[in-house]
C-alpha cells in the first residue's frame, strides 16, 4: 500500500494546479484545513439542537429509527459511525484503510487521482470520509445514512468515500450534506467511489444543504458489473454559492443499469453545474439521466455525457427546467455519443417558464395564480420519479417541502 | 342565473364577438350551435374569464353580480365550472390531486372516480397520455368535485365512442340535477357540433352563433335538425333571424 500511496502522491503533486473543464477555477489557498477535532458520540441524539435541526433538513433521522447505520462527520472527525445489521459495514475510509489490505484495489480505482486540482486536494490533504460495505447477498432493511457536515468557518473538507456492494446484495443509502447554520464560506470536496458487484444494486439519496458562500466539488465514480443496478437521487434546494459535478458511471458488465435522477433548485447567487456521464460497455446495458431544475434567480447547468461502446445498449436522457425570475439561467446540455451501430439512445430537453395554459386550467378549478404555479411546481418536483422505497420517499418528500418553502 | 349585454370580446386585437345578447336563467340548458370559427369557444371562455379573450364593451352578470372584469378563479369560485375541450398536460400533478384541488377538500375522490369510471387513472399525470374519451371522463370527475351552479360543456362529445357518451350524459344529468324537478338550480351551456349529446342530457333552449352574434334561438331539436338538413348557409338567410 505505500508504494502505492507514494505513488498517488507524486500524481497528486503533479496535478495541484490542474483547472477542472467546468466550473470556476476556485482558489484553495484561501480555506484552511481544519485542526479542531471534535468527541465521538454514541448516541446521535446526544448532538446540539443546532446540529440535529441541520441534519434533519437534509434527510437525516437522528433517531435513526428505520436506519441500518449512520455514519456523521464533522469537518475532519467522525462522530459517530454504526451498523445495525449484520454483514453491513459502516466506518471512516482511515480506519478501512487500516483494517483491509485489499483496500488498494479500490482505492482511486473509479476516480483518477490527478483528474484535477479538487481530487489531487483530496489525496494530499485527506480528512477521512465514509466507507459502507454490504457483505455478498446481504440487502439492507433499512437505508443507511451518512452526513458530511462543515462545522468551522472557511474551511476546506477534503473527505474521500468507498461504498462496496458485494455480489448480489442490496444496498440503500440516504446521505446529507450540509453546514453548520453560522458557516458563511468554506468548501466541501467529495471524493466518492462506488463498487457495484455481479447482481448487486445500489441506491444512494444525496440531499445537500450549502450555506450562501459555500463551494463544493464532488468527484463521483461508480462501476458497475453484470447485472449490477446504480440509482442516484440527488436534491438540492438551497443556495449554494458554487457547486459543479459531473459523476462517471462505468457499465462494465452485461446489462448493467445507471440511473441518476436530479432535483435542483437555484436561486439567486447559487450557480450550479451538475450532471452525470455515462460508459455503457457491455451488452444489455442500459443508463437514464433525469433532472428537473428550477432557477429562481441563479444559474443551473445539466449536463449529460452517455457514450455507446458496444451493440445493445440502450440510453435516454430527460432534462426539464422551469425559470421563475427574469434573471435566472437555466441550461441544458444533453450529449450522446454513439461509437457503433445497434445503440438506441435518446433524449429530450424543455426549458421556459411555466405554461400559462397549465395555469389558467388550474385557475379554471378556483385556484389562484399562485396556488396554481405552486401546485405545477410541487409536481414539477415529485419525487416519485427516483422510485424510491416508501419510507425513504417520505423523507425525501418532507425534505423537499422544507426546501420549495425556500424559494416558493 | 347568467345575463350577457351586448358582449363584445377581443382576441390578439380582433373582435370576435360583436354584442352577444343572452339570458340563461336557473336550471335551465342551453345549446351553442355555429360552424367553426363562429366564436363559440370564445364565448365560452369570456364567460369563464380567460385572460386573453378582453371584454371590450357589454358585461357579463351571474347571479345578479357584475363578473365582467373578475378574474377567473373568482368565477370559478362563484360557481362557474367548464369542461376543457383540450385541456393542457399536467406532469407531477396526479389526477387524484385535481380532483382534489377542485372539490377544495371534503371530496370522496374514490365514489367520484367510480360514477366516471375513472379509478385506473387517478394516479397518473393529468391528462398525460389520455384517450379523447379519458380527458372528457376526468374533466367531468373535476367538475363533480368542483360542483358549479353554473356549467359550461365544450364539445363534451367530442372524441368520444358511444358507450363513453352515455356514460358522460349521465354524469352531466347528475352535475345539473336533472333527475330534481323541483329543487334544481344547476343550469349549462353546451356547445356541440353532431348534437349526439342530447340524446342524452335534455336541453332546453338552443342557439346559433353566426359571425359572433347570436343569429336565432328556439328548441334545440328543432334546430339540430334544421341544420344537419340545410347546414348553417341557411341559417345566414333565414328570414326569422
Amino acid at each position: 500500500m505505500s508504494k502505492l500511496l507514494d505513488d498517488l502522491t507524486k500524481r497528486a503533486e503533479a496535478a495541484i494546479d490542474k483547472k477542472a473543464p467546468f466550473g470556476e477555477n476556485i482558489d484553495l489557498r484561501k480555506y484552511i484545513n481544519p485542526s479542531e477535532r471534535y468527541e465521538y458520540v454514541e448516541n446521535l441524539e446526544t448532538l446540539s439542537e443546532e446540529e440535529k435541526e441541520r441534519l434533519m433538513a437534509v434527510g437525516i433521522d437522528t433517531k435513526a429509527k428505520q436506519r441500518s447505520g449512520s455514519f456523521i462527520q464533522h469537518d475532519t472527525t467522525v462522530r459517530h459511525r454504526d451498523s445495525t445489521q449484520e454483514g453491513v459495514e459502516v466506518m471512516g475510509t482511515a480506519e478501512a484503510l487500516a483494517k483491509y489490505d485489499w483496500m488498494e484495489e479500490y482505492w482511486w480505482k473509479a476516480v483518477a487521482v490527478d483528474q484535477d486540482k479538487y481530487t489531487a486536494h483530496v489525496q494530499l490533504h485527506q480528512n477521512d470520509g465514509y466507507f459502507i460495505r454490504t457483505l455478498p447477498g446481504v440487502k439492507t432493511t433499512f437505508p443507511l445514512q451518512a452526513c458530511l457536515y462543515l462545522k468551522e468557518e472557511q474551511i476546506t473538507q477534503n473527505v474521500h468515500n468507498i461504498i462496496i456492494a458485494e455480489e448480489g446484495s442490496e444496498l440503500h443509502i440516504i446521505t446529507g450534506c450540509t453546514t453548520g447554520p453560522h458557516v458563511k464560506e468554506g468548501i466541501h470536496l467529495g471524493v466518492s467511489e462506488f463498487f457495484i458487484k455481479k447482481g448487486a444494486k445500489v441506491s444512494f439519496t444525496m440531499i445537500h444543504g450549502w450555506n450562501e458562500n459555500v463551494a463544493v466539488r464532488p468527484r463521483t465514480g461508480i462501476i458497475i458489473e453484470e447485472d449490477g443496478v446504480f440509482l442516484s437521487n440527488y436534491i438540492l434546494l438551497r443556495r449554494a454559492h458554487s457547486l459543479q459535478m459531473y459523476p462517471n458511471a462505468y457499465l462494465n458488465g452485461a446489462n448493467a443499469t445507471a440511473r441518476f435522477n436530479s432535483i435542483i433548485a437555484v436561486p439567486e447567487g447559487s450557480h450550479v453545474d451538475g450532471g452525470a456521464r455515462t460508459y455503457l460497455r457491455a451488452p444489455g446495458a442500459k443508463a437514464e439521466i433525469i433532472s428537473r431544475t428550477i432557477s429562481t434567480g441563479g444559474t443551473v447547468i445539466s449536463r449529460g455525457h452517455m457514450i455507446g461502446e458496444v451493440p445493445g445498449v440502450k440510453a435516454h436522457m430527460e432534462c426539464n427546467g422551469l425559470i421563475l425570475s427574469e434573471h435566472g439561467i437555466v441550461a441544458a446540455v444533453p450529449e450522446l455519443e454513439g461509437r457503433v451501430a445497434d445503440v438506441e439512445m435518446s433524449h429530450e430537453a424543455a426549458v421556459g417558464k411555466i405554461a400559462k395554459e397549465e395555469i389558467e386550467y388550474l385557475m379554471a378549478r378556483g385556484l389562484s395564480e399562485e396556488e396554481a404555479k405552486s401546485t405545477i411546481i410541487r409536481g414539477f418536483l415529485d419525487v416519485k420519479i427516483m422510485g424510491l422505497p416508501p419510507h425513504l420517499e417520505n423523507a425525501i418528500k418532507k425534505a423537499v417541502e422544507t426546501g420549495q418553502q425556500g424559494f416558493m | 342565473m347568467l345575463e350577457l349585454t351586448d358582449l363584445k370580446v377581443e382576441v390578439s386585437g380582433k373582435e370576435i364577438l360583436h354584442g352577444v345578447n343572452l339570458t340563461i336563467d336557473t336550471a335551465q340548458t342551453h345549446v351553442l350551435f355555429g360552424p367553426n370559427g363562429a366564436g363559440k369557444t370564445t364565448l365560452l371562455m369570456s364567460i369563464m374569464g380567460f385572460p386573453e379573450y378582453t371584454v371590450t364593451g357589454g358585461r357579463i352578470l351571474f347571479k345578479e353580480e357584475d363578473i365582467t372584469h373578475l378574474p377567473l378563479h373568482e368565477r370559478a369560485r362563484r360557481g362557474i365550472g367548464m369542461s376543457f375541450q383540450r385541456p393542457p398536460t399536467i406532469k407531477g400533478l396526479k389526477t387524484r390531486q385535481i380532483i382534489e384541488l377542485s372539490g377544495r377538500g371534503g371530496t370522496d375522490i374514490d365514489e367520484i372516480a367510480g360514477e366516471v369510471n375513472l379509478g385506473y387513472l387517478l394516479d397518473r399525470d393529468v391528462n398525460d397520455g389520455f384517450s379523447g374519451g379519458e380527458i372528457k371522463r376526468s374533466e367531468m370527475a373535476q367538475l363533480i368535485a368542483q360542483q358549479p351552479s353554473f356549467v359550461l360543456l365544450d364539445e363534451p362529445e367530442s372524441g368520444v365512442d358511444l358507450e363513453n357518451i352515455s356514460l358522460l350524459g349521465g354524469a352531466i344529468n347528475k352535475l345539473l340535477q336533472k333527475d330534481m324537478k323541483r329543487r334544481r338550480v344547476n343550469s349549462c351551456l353546451i356547445i356541440t357540433h353532431t348534437g349526439y349529446i342530447l340524446d342524452y342530457v335534455e336541453a332546453d333552449v338552443g342557439h346559433i352563433l353566426l359571425g359572433g352574434r347570436i343569429s336565432c334561438s328556439g328548441n334545440p331539436r328543432e334546430m339540430l335538425g334544421h341544420i344537419k338538413e340545410s347546414g348553417y348557409e341557411e341559417c345566414a338567410i333565414c328570414p326569422s333571424c
